[in-house]
């Protein structure tokens, strides 16, 4: 079935061109938190790192600003809002968005403490606790969005399991670099200027390994409103790191226009990835091709059995 | 790794299931009709589809049984072909095999879909409210007064069966009749199925009866016929609603190679562990490379 072209996708049939599996129910609130929650996570880790000026107090701010933000946009997405709670009835290893729940509200309660001693000067013992620790919750709070989508049966997403991770990492690395760079003086935000740098290279980088990896299967990444809004990414992060680096240092100006590019590149980037997931579930051929090429390659016997002796 | 859990003691009860045999299947619905009735489903209609008699389209929030409607032209070859067709037709008289229509060659398939009730459910996995669990009949229930519509079940099934209800917001499925088989009856559709097609029992009984209808087929001739989801080592360890289908999976709008997600889990987390530290290492590096 793969033979033919090569393609891993081609030849399958289907059910009237129906899909196997269904599309996400999530709304663009889910893409949304992807982002925000990435900016404040990686923002508490530049803040905790930063130290105590300017930077740190303006990353502490972001950091709570995220964790703020991304609880609302989660709860709107449930199909019974009022029942936010009970995701907090456990917690399950096997469920990413449980592990998910319990990192978000634990970084929310200690970026809140960390944030108001950086901002206010209070509760100094409880801000010695709470900022390392919402730094290191900030990293897990980054990538497990990744780990989320990645765990569900839409093909461009569990097949990109390895990669989309790392790909959530360098985008949150970038949000909180650029908006650091946008909210700071540029002469306290060199280390802003060198994250987005850094992360911007890594961020397009990530993507273009992932989708290598992916292959045919990746084809949904960069076709339709998700190659739309990844080709846009691209050239944001691309423009925005150069100008944040070039002249970020010396125009305010530009440091802000810089940032702000990045921070519309690294939305839409994760607005690309959530958009080809709907895409590669809505056509069989990229549910059913790769099963068959398992199925050809010898890696599985598939779920079908046919009668031992004819 | 063991994925089943025996919390229930001394209330476990036998694994029962659905052998859905495709070859009975007449496609008169009964199936359907009889679940909405007895689940109180809100209707689901979907206009005039064109695709065959199938106006029910898939399996969803209001729909937890789905006939397919498949038409095949089928070449009868002079040679292989008429000596095939005899040995069925010979079938349908011996054993009611309603698949085939005389004449010229056109070959209905029809199937009964449904909820799969898979022995490693990826639905139940990622459920971060417990909505959704495994009764003492090791099949997968959504609990209605749990469920928040958070939608990861939705995604994480490999079958497509799992979907949201609108103007509801909750999740909601096939329960296997979960309530029916509490007080020993069969569920409503096995019950309805005028041709035996969907047969509901203990997995156990299921999977020999279904062996040997697999055997009498293909000794008939029916070299496609297969068994789906009726073995352990499958990506999903096996199903309690398990078919024998004339042709292959895709064929019917099924995968051919489902896996449970959460197969991989070690591998997703060790990415996301990565990527984490990863994260770490770049910040560090940005904010300490500039103090040398």
């Amino acid at each position: 079935m793969s033979a033919a072209n090569g393609d891993g996708t081609a030849g399958a049939t289907s059910y009237y061109g129906r899909p196997v599996i269904k599309e996400p129910v999530w709304t663009p609130e889910i893409p949304a938190y992807f982002f925000a929650g990435g900016l404040a996570g990686a923002s508490a880790g530049l803040a905790y790192l930063s130290g105590s000026g300017p930077l740190a107090r303006r990353a502490w701010a972001t950091a709570l600003a995220g964790a703020a933000v991304s609880p609302p946009l989660l709860i709107s997405d449930l199909g019974v809002p009022s029942r936010f709670l009970h995701m907090l009835r456990m917690a399950k290893v096997t469920s990413p968005m449980s592990v998910g729940t319990w990192i978000l509200s634990a970084f929310g309660a200690c970026t809140g403490g960390a944030a108001l001693h950086a901002l206010t000067g209070r509760l100094p013992r409880a801000a010695a606790v709470c900022r390392p620790a919402a730094a290191l919750l900030g990293l897990p709070l980054s990538t497990y969005t990744g780990a989320l989508i990645a765990q569900t049966a839409v093909p461009v997403w569990h097949g990109a399991r390895r990669e989309l991770p790392a790909v959530f990492a360098a985008g949150a690395a970038v949000s909180a670099g650029a908006a650091a760079t946008v909210l700071t003086p540029p002469e306290h935000a060199a280390p802003a200027r060198r994250l987005t740098a850094i992360a911007a290279i890594a961020e397009l980088a990530s993507v273009l390994v992932m989708e290598q990896r992916l292959g045919e299967l990746g084809e949904p990444y960069s076709r339709g409103r998700a190659g739309t809004c990844k080709r846009a990414a691209q050239a944001l992060l691309g423009a925005g790191a150069l100008t944040v680096a070039g002249r970020g240092d010396r125009s305010r100006a530009a440091a802000i226009a810089g940032g702000a590019a990045v921070l519309a590149g690294a939305a839409l980037e994760r607005l690309s990835i959530f958009r080809a997931g709907f895409q590669s579930a809505s056509e069989p051929r990229y549910t059913v091709g790769p099963q068959r090429a398992r199925i050809a390659a010898g890696e599985t016997r598939g779920a079908s059995r046919r009668a031992s002796s004819p | 790794m063991s994925f089943a859990v025996h919390t229930y003691g001394g209330d476990e009860r036998p694994r029962m299931g659905f052998f859905t045999d495709t070859s009975l299947c007449i496609g008169c619905k009964a199936c359907e009709v009889a679940c909405k009735e007895w689940n109180r489903i809100p209707e689901s209609i979907q206009g005039f589809t064109g695709h065959s008699y199938d106006n029910t389209v898939d399996l969803g929030a209001n729909t937890w049984r789905h006939v397919a409607f498949v038409e095949q032209r089928k070449e009868l070859t002079p040679d292989q072909g008429l000596v095939e067709h005899a040995a069925l037709e010979q079938l349908a008289a011996q054993t009611g095999l309603q698949t085939y229509q005389e004449g010229d060659g056109l070959r209905w398939l029809m199937a009964s879909d449904v909820c799969k009730h898979c022995s490693h459910a990826a639905c139940l996995d990622v459920c971060p409210t417990g909505a959704l669990f495994r009764t003492e009949f090791d099949t997968v229930v959504v609990q209605e007064d749990i469920c928040n519509g958070c939608g990861y079940c939705v995604s994480a099934c490999p079958f497509g069966v799992l979907d949201q209800r609108e103007d509801d917001g909750r999740v909601w499925k096939c329960t296997l009749c979960y309530d029916r088989l509490k007080d020993d009856k069969e569920p409503a559709c096995a019950q309805a199925c005028p041709t035996n097609s969907i047969q509901f029992g203990e997995l156990g009984d299921l999977r020999e009866r279904a062996e040997r209808r697999l055997e009498q087929l293909a000794d008939a001739g029916a070299d496609k016929a297969q068994l789906y989801l009726a073995d352990d080592d499958d990506g999903i360890g096996g199903a309690h609603a398990f078919f024998l289908l004339l042709d292959e999976p895709e064929v019917y709008g099924l995968p051919p190679d489902p896996v449970d997600a959460t197969r991989d889990l070690r591998t997703t987390w060790g990415a996301a562990a990565a990527a984490a530290a990863g994260l770490g290492v770049m910040l560090a590096a940005a904010v300490l490379g500039g103090r040398r």
